[in-house]
């Protein structure tokens, strides 16, 4: 399983501040991720379209699409920054 | 010794830089950035804001930010304060300190903190307006500074 977080207007468009996922068959990466969550319903269709601005961190740091993923993996998906 | 603190209070800005040269007789010079709350921005007249973070990510992205600061920049301390939760107009958001022996690199390094912070530290505002809230958009001009270093 992976824990994965969501902040700021990615929470509030998706509902959800946490939740458990179970990993991505194959070799799981932040992009298969993505592609699962695509899949749930219209609401995760439209917060991860292509084009769309996210941002990713495994374990805390930046990470991107190409990131491995394994179990017990934290994953958080953030809109671009804005602090300062 | 580095400090970066992330934290719901206020600060004391002459006590904080102060402490960066405490006891020591080799720093020339102390650079620092203070960000505040403006009362507009975009267009909208601003009430307050409130800031979002990623507890743990944002202390290591912060603490990463200055070690790569240390590292390109022959400075002798580095000190990171931001703020998080509800803020008003006026309010400070953000200090950074920097001393070193000159001031070339101390303002060079406290630029590129800030600069970084703006785009890689787990951050978000959301401003309050007449007309209701909404979450602050990124800048591209924010990127740029960063792509400068």
């Amino acid at each position: 399983m992976l824990t994965v977080l969501y902040f700021a207007s990615l929470r509030e468009r998706l509902g959800k501040s946490r939740e458990e996922v179970a990993l991505p068959p194959g070799t799981p990466t932040v992009g298969s991720l993505v592609e699962a969550l695509r899949a749930r319903d219209g609401r995760w269709t439209e917060a991860f379209a292509p084009g769309r601005s996210w941002r990713v961190a495994v374990n805390q740091r930046m990470a991107d699409p190409a990131t491995a993923l394994k179990p017990g993996d934290e994953v958080a998906f953030f809109p671009p920054v804005t602090g300062g | 010794m580095a400090t970066v603190r992330v934290q719901a209070e206020d600060f004391d800005v002459g006590r904080e830089l102060e402490a960066l040269t405490r006891a020591r007789v080799d720093v020339g010079a102390v650079a620092s950035f203070v960000g505040l709350v403006r009362d507009a921005n975009d267009g909208h007249s601003i009430r307050g804001m409130t800031l979002e973070h990623y507890p743990g990510m944002t202390e290591k992205a912060l603490e990463e930010i200055v070690r790569e600061a240390k590292s390109r920049w022959d400075v002798i301390d580095c000190l990171v304060i931001h703020r998080v939760g509800a803020l008003q107009p006026g309010d400070r958001i953000v200090l950074v300190g920097v001393s070193g022996a000159h001031r070339g690199e101390a303002f060079a390094a406290c630029e590129f903190i800030m600069d970084y912070l703006k785009t890689r530290a787990p951050f978000w505002k959301r401003e309050e307006t007449p007309e209701g809230s909404r979450w602050v958009e990124a800048r591209s001009s924010d990127d740029e500074a960063a792509g400068r270093w």
